[in-house]
């Protein structure tokens, strides 16, 4: 086994150290070592988007990036969205709209609705699709997800 | 029922009470559990579709770093072969522990054949390649028709044929053949002025959940087996458990945690008894995951099938005759779901003379599971495209032929049941009137199609209790995971008849050791048959809670009545106190109240759906698009719209993957080359327009607010619907899925 690497990160806004494996992806690091189990393992390879975060502004699938080329950046998931007594509009939305039914693919979702609306607040519904296309949800057939995101868009 | 009632609660869209913990990433699934010192299971799998297991040599694994145990099939109990019955029908002893792990076989590429458990995940893996294992490669076989063939390869040299009762004295890939008759077919054909006659293929697909599957199991020395999982029934999961491992279900417990998807998937365990042998060999809790290859490999598709169709009609569009043969793969081990397809193929019809032929065929391909209205969807492929050609031959509009035979209350099905009020007429109705359908169509290369489909719904063991709190909230305890929203839906039915919001009932799903047995979140039941549950012991509550009011106003019981959430005394004493009110006193009056109830429901009353799409054809890729889709479906009563809409939008959904995209794709030696979801292509929402999901109303006689299920039938008419449009946009009937680019440029003489 490689010796553990040292890494310095900002998740959420906290300053968070760890030591991890050089074979561990960011996406084993939040959830094993860190206990942020709000992003999921669906795939493993990129296809389906539950494990999406936000890397320096950028959405990534947590599970195509290394947990020790996080040491120096900023990460946003799932558990930072909400403040103590208020959800986030997009999460007030999914809720509204019924957009989640079994809720595996929910973050995934969320995070990439957020980064999309960080670069564009007034999405197309077309735009909204192409965004979304990355995350895969089995459940819903993706109208009510649609809706909740441009409504959350509306909202904000 | 056909009055319109008023509810206060059911009809609402609440927000569901575990919505808050799946949007902000707290809600724990299966494989977010964790305990102190846990250890981690990976599984090795077959390479090879079929072949004889000569050795296995876990020696150079053991000795690797980091390694606590391993496990082989030797390590199950030695399990004479006879037949387990798990609540949904019997199965063989062997096959089921054969599935768990190849003892001597392996009969599909990804069968397990041991099992690691490590200090950590990547050691696992790695300890997995460490495992020699010496097979006699076999050759196998992978299609239906060519596993009946005399000289096909077999999977069980044991297995013969049951046959209308008898049993066939070779060898055999054919485990089962069963037929349904009414009336006389020969008269019906002769009676037809028209008669088609086709076959239909169609691929193996999975049910595609996000979540693969987990299990984390610990063993305590006084013998007690713990397993935290995702499972669509945490009661079944301790009666395979009991049965494979041979251990009494005193001593298991099932705690179900929050599962991310199923469709009938997560029915059969896989890995949870990997868990539990590891978890006793190694003294210490193990968790085991899937990775999504896992998933696609190891664990059960739905069965692709060989069904032919033979329908006629008089010129003026009456049904006089239907024939079935249902040809269906079960996967390495005989059950595929072929007899749920006998009961659905001809059953939006009442047609005098039927002959329904199943038959129940084994081949190298991990064995078969069911998935949201198992086999119906296979079937309606069929039958549907046969009808709507059927009503272009005699130049009758396709919602008018079916509005003529459509089966109402009353009619017979051919394989028995009686029909109670149904709401098919209805749902052709819907679609009639709905905007949709007066549209136009008829842009070069647009097509519409339409289709009908029928799920039959199922009760099953339910149970519910409910607690009363002093501040006049519940709390509703029940066993049936929560898969899409039955929190709520369950919650709401107890919420109307205590009269109290659908936001003070806290309802939470517990383990086996915590409720009565209930059966799994599947065949469309929860929210009617543990509603039903919930419904029946709120009115245990407000029983129990009138006698508490004739306590305290000194009244006979009787006297006492209970309407929109208000206890009031009807023999001349002006006394009423709330729901609320009366919570606050119950310990004054005789300690806490605790309403029960179990149930096994017979009434589920089937569900029919109707579904329009516009599609439009690229005839230089051959690519589907779909403009626009309609689904019309009876659901008795939507308790909660918002996630019948959902339930509809989403079996529509995985419906248009299975019509345009999704198979299992083979090459010769039985490997999937498709095992992943890049290349095992599900819809995204870029493929797709909005879903137009509309409710029909037709109360459910079998259940007290009408409920009936709607989970499944909306996958059934799809790829019917859309290969009529298909057929409709370029004049070529495909009758092969899915109806794949390839498929469609062949079809249309290009490739």
């Amino acid at each position: 086994m490689a010796r553990k690497s040292h890494v310095q990160t900002t998740i959420n806004g906290e300053t968070v150290e760890f030591l991890c494996e050089p074979r561990q992806s960011l996406l084993e690091v939040l959830r094993d070592e860190l206990h942020l189990t709000g992003a999921k393992e669906g795939c493993n390879n990129g296809n389906c988007g539950a494990c999406s975060v936000i890397l320096d502004g950028r959405l990534v699938n947590s599970c195509l990036v290394l947990g020790a080329e996080i040491d120096g950046k900023s990460v946003e998931t799932i558990e930072g969205l909400a403040e103590p007594d208020k959800l986030h509009p997009i999460q007030d939305a999914f809720l509204e709209n019924a957009a989640l039914q079994c809720g595996i693919c929910t973050p995934g979702f969320i995070m990439s609705a957020k980064a999309l609306l960080d670069k564009n607040p007034n999405p197309t519904e077309h735009e909204v699709r192409y965004w979304l296309a990355g995350n895969l949800c089995r459940c819903t057939g993706y109208d009510k997800i649609v809706r909740a995101v441009l409504d959350a868009a509306a909202a904000t | 029922m056909s009055e319109k009632k008023e509810y206060k609660v059911i009809g609402t869209r609440p927000i569901r009470h575990d919505g808050v913990d799946k949007v902000t990433g707290r809600a724990i699934y299966g494989a977010d559990f964790q305990i102190t010192g846990l250890l981690h299971g990976r599984v090795l799998r077959s390479p090879h579709a079929h072949a004889r297991i000569v050795s296995i040599d876990t020696s150079r694994a053991e000795a690797h770093p980091g390694v606590k145990g391993i496990v082989t099939a030797e390590d199950l109990p030695a399990a004479e072969d006879k037949m387990a019955d798990l609540g949904e029908g019997a199965v063989s002893l062997k096959y089921l522990c054969d599935n768990i792990l190849a003892s001597d076989k392996a009969l599909y590429k990804g069968h397990a054949i041991a099992a690691v458990a490590a200090t950590s995940p990547h050691i696992a893996e790695e300890a997995c390649e460490l495992i020699d294992v010496e097979y006699e490669v076999l050759p196998p076989v992978l299609e239906v028709r060519q596993a009946m063939e005399p000289d096909a390869p077999i999977l069980h040299e044991n297995l013969r044929t049951s046959s209308l009762g008898e049993t066939g004295d070779k060898p055999s890939n054919v485990a089962s053949h069963f037929q349904h008759k009414k009336g006389d077919i020969d008269k019906g054909f002769d009676e037809a002025d028209i008669i088609i006659d086709r076959e239909f293929v169609t691929g193996t697909v999975h049910q595609g959940y996000i979540e693969p599957h987990n299990a984390t199991a610990l063993y305590n020395p006084d013998g007690q087996l713990t397993v935290w999982c995702s499972t669509q029934g945490a009661f079944t999961v301790r009666e395979q458990l009991a049965e494979i491992l041979q251990y009494p279900i005193s001593k298991i417990k099932v705690v179900p945690l929050e599962i991310g998807g199923g469709f009938g998937g997560k029915i059969n365990v896989y890995v949870k008894p990997l868990a539990a042998l590891l978890a006793k060999k190694t003294g210490k809790p193990v968790k085991v995951l899937m990775n999504r290859a896992d998933v696609f490999e190891g664990t059960g598709p739905t069965p692709a099938s060989f069904i032919t169709i033979k329908m006629g009609a008089t010129n003026d569009g009456k049904i006089t005759a239907a024939q079935t043969s249902l040809v269906f793969e079960a996967g390495a081990y005989p059950g595929s779901p072929v007899g749920a397809g006998a009961m659905c193929v001809f059953a939006p019809y009442n047609i005098e003379n039927v002959v329904i032929d199943g038959y129940d065929v084994v081949v190298n391909k991990p064995k078969t599971a069911p998935y949201r209205a198992p086999g119906a969807t296979n079937a309606a492929f069929g039958t549907e495209t046969v009808v709507d050609e059927l009503a272009e031959k005699l130049n009758i509009d396709p919602l008018e032929i079916r509005l003529m035979n459509g089966a109402k209350e009353g009619d017979r099905r051919a394989d028995g049941p009686v029909y109670p009020r149904i709401g098919f007429i209805e749902t052709l109705e819907a679609a009639k009137e709905h905007p949709h359908y007066a549209s136009p169509n008829g842009k070069k290369y647009h097509g519409r199609g339409i289709a009908s489909g029928f799920w039959f719904n199922i009760g099953l063991e339910s149970s519910v209790t409910i607690n009363v709190n002093p501040d006049g909230t519940v709390n509703l305890v029940e066993g049936s995971t929560d898969i899409g929203g039955t929190r709520a839906s369950i919650a709401m039915q107890a919420a109307e008849v205590l009269g109290i919001p659908a936001e003070s009932v806290n309802p939470t799903v517990v383990d086996t050791n915590s409720i009565g047995y209930t059966a799994v979140t599947g065949g469309s039941r929860t929210t009617y048959a543990t509603g039903y549950a919930a419904y029946e012991a709120a009115q245990d509550v407000v029983q129990q809670m009138k006698a508490r009011a004739a306590k305290l106003w000194d009244v006979e019981e009787d006297n006492v009545q209970f309407a929109d959430g208000e206890f009031s005394s009807i023999n001349g004493k002006e006394e009423q106190i709330s729901f609320r009110d009366l919570s606050a006193r119950l310990g004054e009056t005789g300690g806490p109240v605790i309403g029960r109830a179990t149930m096994n429901p017979a009434g589920a009353g089937g569900a029919f759906a109707t579904h329009v799409v516009d599609v439009e054809v690229d005839v230089d890729t051959g690519k589907v698009e779909i403009l626009r889709y309609t689904a019309t479906q009876d659901a008795g009563k939507a308790i909660h719209p918002s996630y019948v809409e959902g339930q509809i939008q989403g079996g529509v959904v995985q419906g248009i993957g299975w019509a345009l995209n999704e198979e299992y794709i083979y090459n010769d030696e039985g490997e999937m080359t498709n095992a992943s979801f890049l290349d095992y292509r599900m819809p995204t929402c870029l493929d797709l327009p909005m879903i137009d999901a509309i409710i029909v109303e037709v109360p459910n006689p079998g259940h007290p607010y009408g409920v009936r299920g709607v989970g499944e039938v909306p996958i059934v008419p799809p790829p019917a619907a859309i290969a009529n449009a298909i057929y409709d946009a370029v004049g070529i009937r495909m009758t092969e899925l899915p109806m794949s680019p390839d498929r469609l440029l062949k079809a249309m003489g290009k490739i």
